[in-house]
């Protein structure tokens, strides 16, 4: 299952951070702080997994954001790797052509995008049609 | 760029961003909390969306990496706005700051529970979602139930409904008790079927999460995922927005066949059938395209198809060929599937025997060790950890140590203790162990554990070759100007028990070995001044007759300490010197230290304990537990170690008797000499190279000694009588063991039929040979064992399944006469099987109503047999009770009215009764517990007869009854036929 999921850019401010586990807010902070000190500085031309305490960190860049997503030794990497992507993508497609400044806006929405993809740290929903039209509804409903 | 739509945050957060460094950013954020606090303390003129807004500011600036330790109670409260734009920021807000340890929470559970059962399908979403992010155990106890009639409901659109299943998920890992078994197992198949694909993958995790815990309840699952699976693999009415880069979603596959790795096996042949279609298609169809994620959807979907494959055991064929496809994979450049090639690969060894052909690999795999990418090398270290055996132990060691000078710093600890237990496990001599470990200890002494150099220890002691050896290389390690104090304790350790053997060497007199340690003395700390005040006073021990002048230098040394703040180096100092001025009586205390008694290494436990945690407990890992259980570990009932460099007398019978007076009139206990006597004991184990088992004799060479120097009977471990009763009752354990071999058993019994697998565990590091196994059935079973490979490799572990079927009742016992030959001997045993009458029993209880009438109609002999038995074992009704579960007969409370009685059911499968129902009670006299009256009753006059037989000898005397009818000793010594004769 997914642990957490943060989105991070070089400097380590964070853009997005969800919980799956019951974390104390320092313990937050902490766990943001070293897994940005352990993706920034990987060469690209590294794997896309490293471990992180007893867990793997699953992470992909996307210029200046690293997606990093906390999951179980035992789960599938490329699973989640594209898990990843398909989220990108959804976002992408949310605010046309997304850039680092929407999602810093818009932070509150791209909660509700992430709650409608993922839920108890499991996918939710892979269609991005689906989450899109929700989104259309939700948006109507504010 | 979008904007937030509140011009209020919108303004904040550009604020921030133009906070030219940290402190002015700290100072806007300050002034804003504090702005916040005030407007949310007098709340009267807040307006709901005013509160909004600073709740979002608050969680925006929580992401900065603030503390915001108030408004949680806000952000709470918003939670039962009656407008959806509050609410909403309430649940989610609430599900960011908070955890499910919060207080607040529970305010806030009337609330949720009412929008989740309320009509607002937006609100039950919220709802849904925040109790599936944050919902604790109070949220599991009081909702699940709500949440259940979600997802199963008719009238809830998809959205809601897969929601409620991984809520539904969240609230059964908090308290699986929540999830029904019974009720859910009928309701989960149906789920199965579920057209929407956004459902069933919610589904899907939560059956994964149900099925982990409990895959009995589950069969019915089985062939409804492999129908999702090949629906999928085969793109069938697949919705185009469910197909990711053209693959049908990767994610469900993924979950499915993570849900079917759970199964033990799949039977139905149809089902296999279907299944292994699917995952051959998926093997040889996957190809590299130039689209990474295409790429990487479909090797995700290859990965986990292969982890299904090793699971269910597929073929030869089959798993050469994910065999070869991993080893393409740890060949290619692509770091992503390089790294996982290896992992698999490693999950491969766990589960399968394909040793040899990934022993082709090693020189890629070493290659890996040196990748610049951590992620790799871990990877690669496991995987030549795992594959390590007697045959590449020399390559593959000295490789890590190699590695080791240049490894990073994170790396070095677990790289040592994994050289230092393959070195241990697989040392072809131990001469290069000792080497091994001093080059560790050389090299890396920083992350070399205390663990490692006590287990050297232990090692040289319990080895005389070695001891020459041993002090040999300490003494050359001395010589070098600088080395870790690691070093100095192992060698003075060495050098004070044996460098006596070496005495005739240039350099190595009493008192150079002396003054070359003393040399260290200043660089080290204080436990390790103890450790040297020993070594001095076995110096002088072994320096007969005593040199006057190192006798002098010595005493000096010890009075120097005798005033020495540190109380164990003080007390070391005074005694020894005391004990010094004893002359002869000294020989005697200070002797060299008793042989070590066997133990399992904490070192391999210490590599055992660091086990990942995960949501679901991986198939791979329970499966290996599973066998754990009954693998080559063997258990300690041996006798507590003694430990301490004083020798004790009754340890060694040899030993010239020892002045104990004196010691104690002295106020020495025989542990005061030791560094660390508990740890020390804890390093002792079994799994180190073949070790004769308990009592042993203090001349036996403990390990490592040459087969044809041991004794030719080989005798059991532990008693073999005693641990067949034990598998009556219960049905995975240890079945027979000895110093070479144990056998474990792992039974699954179904109505008349069952499944025993025989594992077959060769514990030394030499071939078993001429390994034959043959059962033997009573006329009752049918029993068909699986071929017995004839040669088992070192430390390997074969299973052998067998297939049983009851025919009719019978008390009679199934035998497996197992032989082997080690080095020049023939050791043969006849075990009996424990596939007894009880296996065929169903525990399934029986109404008041149903319990009378049959009772009446089996009016008397033979189908209803009365019994007083004597020499009851005494057990209390509580016990007896429990002894009946344990023999699958199920205790009916109520039934009879008289406290003293007990009346337990069963229903009896066999191929010629079909299912049929048993009744027995049982009448006892508080007065006199060693005698009742039992009456049984049955459909069959030879189950009724059989069945009260076999409760009796379990009551007469459990577990080892003398009175047992045909008590075989299996061990090979006596007339085998005979011993069969009797058992048949």
């Amino acid at each position: 299952m997914i642990r957490f999921i943060l989105l991070q850019n070089r400097q380590g401010k964070t853009r997005l951070a969800k919980y799956y586990i019951p974390l104390e807010e320092s313990e937050k902070h902490k766990v943001e702080y070293e897994v940005h000190r352990l993706v920034v500085n990987r060469d690209p031309k590294f794997t896309n997994f490293v471990e992180f305490r007893t867990h793997k960190v699953i992470y992909r860049r996307y210029a200046g954001l690293f997606f990093s997503l906390c999951v179980d030794i035992t789960d599938n990497e490329l699973a989640y790797l594209e898990g990843i992507h398909l989220f990108v993508e959804i976002l992408d497609h949310f605010f046309s052509n997304v850039c680092e400044l929407d999602l810093v806006f818009n932070f509150h929405k791209v909660y509700l995008i992430l709650d409608e993809f993922i839920l108890a740290g499991e996918f939710q929903e892979t269609s991005k049609k689906a989450i899109i039209e929700r989104m259309g509804e939700l948006e109507k409903q504010e | 760029m979008a904007l937030s739509g509140m011009r209020g945050l919108s303004v904040f957060i550009s604020e921030i961003r133009n906070c030219q460094n940290k402190e002015q950013e700290r100072l806007r954020v300050d002034k804003e909390l504090g702005n916040i606090r005030t407007r949310f303390k007098n709340e009267k003129g807040l307006t709901p969306y005013d509160k909004k807004k600073y709740v979002w500011k608050m969680l925006y600036i929580f992401m900065l990496g603030y503390d915001v330790d108030f408004g949680h109670m806000e952000a709470v409260s918003l939670i039962s706005a009656p407008k959806y734009p509050e609410k909403q920021v309430g649940y989610l807000v609430t599900s960011c700051l908070l955890n499910e340890n919060h207080d607040f929470l529970r305010l806030a559970i009337n609330t949720v529970r009412n929008d989740i059962i309320g009509r607002n399908e937006t609100f039950q979403c919220l709802a849904l979602t925040m109790v599936g992010n944050i919902g604790g155990r109070e949220f599991a106890e009081s909702l699940a139930p709500d949440v259940q009639k979600l997802l199963v409901s008719s009238s809830c659109r998809p959205l809601v409904r897969k929601k409620a299943a991984l809520c539904l998920l969240r609230l059964f890992r908090k308290n699986p008790d929540v999830v029904n078994v019974d009720g859910w197992s009928d309701r989960m198949t149906q789920l199965l079927d579920e057209k929407n694909l956004g459902v069933l993958t919610s589904s899907m995790s939560l059956f994964v999460a149900l099925v982990s815990n409990n895959h009995e309840a589950y069969w019915s699952c089985l062939p409804k995922c492999v129908k999702v699976l090949e629906r999928l693999a085969r793109n069938q009415d697949i919705p185009q927005e469910y197909t990711y880069y053209g693959i049908p979603s990767p994610w469900l596959q993924v979950k499915t066949m993570r849900a079917l790795q759970y199964f033990p096996t799949v039977e139905d042949p149809n089902t296999r059938r279907a299944l292994f279609e699917v995952l051959q298609r998926i093997l040889m169809g996957t190809d590299v395209v130039k689209n990474v994620n295409k790429n990487n959807a479909s090797h995700a979907v290859l990965f986990e198809a292969l982890a299904l494959v090793m699971h269910l055991d597929a073929e030869k064929e089959m798993m050469s060929q994910c065999v070869a496809l991993l080893g393409k994979f740890i060949a290619v450049r692509e770091p992503n599937i390089r790294y996982l090639g290896l992992e698999n690969m490693t999950r491969m060894l766990m589960v399968t025997d394909v040793q040899d052909i990934i022993k082709r690999h090693q020189a890629q795999i070493i290659t890996s060790l040196k990748d610049p990418d951590i992620s790799i090398r871990r990877r690669a270290l496991d995987l030549l950890y795992g594959m390590c055996d007697v045959s590449n132990a020399k390559d593959i060691v000295e490789e890590l140590l190699q590695y080791l000078g240049t490894a990073d710093f994170t790396m070095r600890e677990e790289l040592a203790l994994k050289a230092a237990i393959l070195a241990e496990k697989f040392a072809p001599d131990l001469s290069w162990y000792v080497d091994v470990i001093l080059q560790l200890i050389d090299k890396a002494g920083d992350f070399v554990s205390d663990d490692i150099w006590f287990r050297v220890v232990q090692f040289v002691t319990n080895n005389e070759d070695l001891q020459p050896y041993a002090a040999l290389k300490a003494r050359e390690y001395l010589d070098k100007p600088a080395i870790h104090e690691t070093m100095v304790k192992v060698s003075a350790y060495l050098l004070g028990e044996y460098s006596h053997l070496l005495a005739r060497r240039p350099g190595c007199s009493p008192k150079d070995i002396f003054v070359i340690i003393h040399e260290k003395l200043p660089t080290v700390s204080t436990p390790t001044i103890s450790i040297l005040l020993s070594t001095y006073a076995k110096i002088l021990m072994h320096s007969q007759p005593p040199d006057p002048e190192l006798q002098n230098q010595i005493w000096a040394i010890f009075s120097k300490y005798e005033t020495c703040i540190d109380t164990e180096i003080q007390q070391r100092a005074v005694e020894y010197f005391a004990l010094s001025r004893k002359g002869e009586a000294l020989m005697d205390i200070l002797a060299e230290m008793p042989k070590f008694p066997e133990r399992e290494s904490s070192l391999i436990k210490k590599a055992e304990d660091t086990e990942a945690d995960t949501a679901e407990l991986s198939a791979i890992k329970s499966r290996t537990q599973l066998q754990a259980s009954n693998a080559l570990v063997v258990t300690s009932e041996r006798e507590p170690p003694q430990l301490g460099m004083v020798k004790i007398p009754s340890v060694d019978h040899n030993s010239v008797s020892v002045d104990q007076e004196l010691t104690q009139a002295n106020g020495i206990s025989h542990e005061v000499d030791h560094p660390q006597p508990d740890i020390l004991g804890d390093l002792l184990s079994p799994l180190a190279i073949e070790a004769p088992p308990p009592p042993v004799s203090e001349d036996d060479a403990l390990a490592l000694a040459p087969v044809e120097e041991q004794d030719n009977i080989v005798k059991p471990i532990g008693d073999t009588a005693e641990r067949f009763h034990a598998l009556c009752l219960k049905d995975s354990g240890v079945l027979y063991e000895d110093p070479y071999v144990q056998i474990g058993i792992k039974a699954d019994w179904r109505g008349h039929q069952g499944r025993l697998v025989i594992f077959l565990g060769n514990k030394t590091t030499s071939s078993l040979t001429s390994v034959q196994a043959v059962v033997l059935p009573p006329s009752h079973l049918k029993l068909e064992l699986s071929s017995v490979p004839e040669v088992i490799p070192p430390r390997a572990q074969v299973q052998c399944p067998v297939e049983v079927v009851n025919l009719g009742p019978s008390r009679d016992v199934a035998v497996l006469d197992f032989s082997y030959m080690f080095g020049t001997s023939l050791v043969e045993s006849k075990l009996r099987l424990p596939a007894v009458i009880n296996k065929f029993f169903q525990p399934i209880p029986v109404s008041t109503e149903e319990f009378f009438p049959q009772w009446r109609s089996l009016a008397g002999p033979p189908l209803k047999l009365q019994e007083v038995v004597r020499g009851v074992r005494a057990m209390s009704l509580g016990e007896m009770s429990h002894l009946f579960s344990s023999l699958r007969l199920i205790v009916c409370p109520g039934l009879d009215p008289n406290p003293s009685n007990l009346v337990a059911t069963t229903t009896f499968y066999s191929e010629s009764t079909r299912a049929m129902l048993c009744l027995v009670r049982i009448e006892t006299d508080p007065a006199d517990r060693t005698q009742l009256r039992m009456t049984v009753a049955s459909q069959d006059p030879t189950l009724t007869f059989e069945l009260k037989e076999y409760i009796k000898e379990h009551l007469v005397s459990i577990p080892t009854a003398p009175s047992m009818p045909q008590q075989p000793q299996p061990i090979a010594s006596s007339d085998p036929g005979a011993l069969l004769a009797g058992l048949l």
